[in-house]
């Protein structure tokens, strides 16, 4: 298990923090969206539901827009503009 | 997905029905049994609850400082408001089962390291035990290690005991109440000679409050108001204030709206409400937990008893109680005791002697599993919060690898080692006695934000390490 985040295409990328459990999807989804530039696209796979609220708070708090939520085997994915 | 839907409902279905067949078969070998039961039930409640509204005071703390979410932080907040309401009913009504705790820096010490552990883990203690329910191996170790962190912090001596301040040693074995054979460890000196000795209090019962509000408004004045709802409120004007407020008042700049008092108003009121799921289940939480202790008070009334080890002795299972003839039995929400009881029957079972002990001796005993009410209440948060889960296709088996296993562990045993050294947890040391009446509850509250604090910066120094690695490549 290790987590990956990795730059898809220009202004697009992707964190995958499939297994680990609180904190670690919500402090490495911030830390994530710190790292880009406004108006790039993080594509974010967990799979631990506890961190969902946390991070769609998160996001609304801090202005970034969530463009989709959807759930895949088990798994979590958004996809979070950063505004 | 329709396959695996009905798939969760019918696990669902068969852990509801294993736990009432569990709660019938009790009933059906003593009537005395339905005691236990009940924790059974109120422990489900408490699990649904606490998964459907992820409930973990870890996050508290944590997603308040590293992601500046204030969700459960202020789910909190209300909760112990609304739970000191009921308590003002049970105390009037004389159906309270709460006890106050000694008042001292150990619960701010035991709080900063249980609030460190409870951020390594990932969840304090009660949302350690709702994550089993979604199936999470790394909340299995992190209560492992609380278990088996609190059963050995409690008995060992030893080279230990050298530690111990000549003071705590004279006025542990002056104590008469206890046999000298049972006063052995590092913790019972710590115990009978430091904490022991400190004072109780139950804010309604001060002289101070009793001239100000006579009959059973007291409960109400010192329990409820001056004790849980003034300093509630000033924690979530605080919160407001640092955390969202900053970014509510730029949106309502952007559209042209006021910023006057009116607008905070409505910030703080949109923070309350901001996770619908956490606000309602942490009211629910709030209104259970004081009518679980309605439910234990109105037990032991009617079985003339005030401790579950009187019913056990009554049975003929006496190797269960302590030599005062108890076991654990709080009488209302409770985890960490419960869990270190688990860890010393299996101590006891490979040949560890844990009964030579204040902690396991002569306070809780160590009934066989099967047979320990507060236990079971463990057991049904996990069960509650595996039905929730499955029922909104949340299980899933997770099994901890990697850094995971040193976080559950290490956390986990850091929370129990706090926990023993404040007398009880997230729910025992702070959330229960801060409703309850007892000021002694906010210390163990500061020391745990404290303790977060502490493991925050730790993990933002972690995972700032492995970003950068992670973005080498780019």
């Amino acid at each position: 298990m290790a987590m990956k985040f990795e730059k898809v295409s220009d202004g697009n990328y992707m964190l995958d923090v499939c297994g680990y459990v609180c904190p670690h999807p919500q402090i490495y989804c911030k830390k994530s969206l710190e790292k880009i530039e406004e108006g790039d696209k993080l594509e974010l796979i967990f799979d631990n539901p506890s961190s969902g609220e946390t991070i769609v708070q998160m996001c609304d708090q801090a202005g970034h827009d969530i463009l989709e939520k959807k759930e895949e085997g088990g798994k979590l994915i958004y996809v979070i503009e950063k505004c | 997905m329709e396959n695996i839907e009905k798939r969760n409902q019918l696990w669902a279905f068969i852990v509801t029905g294993a736990l009432i067949l569990v709660s019938l078969i009790y009933y059906q070998v003593n009537a005395y049994y339905i005691y236990l039961v009940v924790y059974i039930w109120f422990g489900f409640a408490y699990g649904m609850m606490l998964q459907y509204g992820r409930f973990c005071m870890a996050s508290a703390s944590r997603d308040l400082f590293a992601a500046g979410v204030p969700r459960m932080a202020v789910g909190i907040m209300i909760g112990l408001i609304f739970f000191s309401l009921v308590g003002v009913i049970l105390s009037s009504t004389g159906m309270s089962t709460f006890h106050a705790g000694p008042i001292g820096s150990h619960e701010v010490i035991g709080g900063i390291i249980f609030g460190v552990g409870m951020v390594l883990a990932g969840g304090c203690a009660s949302g350690s035990l709702y994550k089993i329910g979604e199936g999470n191996g790394t909340s299995i170790l992190a209560i492992l290690g609380i278990s088996f962190g609190q059963a050995i912090f409690v008995d060992i001596g030893g080279i230990f005991n050298k530690l111990l301040p000549q003071s705590w040693v004279e006025r542990a074995q002056a104590t008469t109440w206890i046999p000298k054979e049972n006063i052995t460890s590092w913790f019972d000196h710590f115990l009978l000679g430091n904490v022991f000795t400190k004072p109780q209090i139950i804010l309604s019962e001060t002289d101070a409050i009793s001239s100000m509000a006579s009959g059973n408004m007291k409960f109400f004045l010192g329990n409820s108001l001056i004790n849980t709802i003034i300093p509630a409120i000033l924690v979530l004007i605080l919160i407001y204030y640092f955390y969202p407020r900053k970014g509510f008042m730029k949106k309502r700049k952007k559209k042209n709206l006021s910023t006057g008092f009116g607008a905070d108003i409505t910030g703080a009121w949109t923070m309350i409400t901001a996770s619908q799921r956490t606000t309602l289940m942490a009211v629910l939480i709030g209104v259970t937990a004081g009518v679980h202790i309605l439910a234990m008070k109105g037990m032991q009334i009617k079985f003339g008893i005030n401790n579950f080890g009187q019913l056990l002795t009554r049975m003929g299972h006496t190797g269960d109680v302590s030599i005062t003839g108890k076991v654990f039995d709080p009488g209302y929400w409770y985890i960490t005791t419960q869990e270190a009881q688990l860890a010393g029957w299996i101590m006891e079972k490979v040949g560890w002697e844990v009964r030579d002990n204040v902690f396991f001796g002569v306070m809780n005993g160590l009934p066989e599993l099967w047979r320990n009410p507060a236990l079971w209440m463990s057991i049904g948060i996990v069960f509650g919060a595996m039905v929730m889960a499955l029922l909104n296709k949340e299980f899933k088996w997770k099994l901890p690898k990697g850094e995971l296993i040193v976080w559950g562990l290490g956390g986990g045993l850091l929370m129990g080692i706090g926990a023993r050294v404040a007398l009880g947890c997230n729910i025992g040391a702070f959330f229960i006695r801060v409703a309850g009446g007892d000021p002694g509850g906010w210390l163990f509250g500061i020391g745990m934000v404290v303790g977060g604090y502490i493991g925050v910066r730790f993990f933002n120094w972690w995972t700032e390490k492995k970003m950068a690695k992670e973005m080498e490549a780019f």
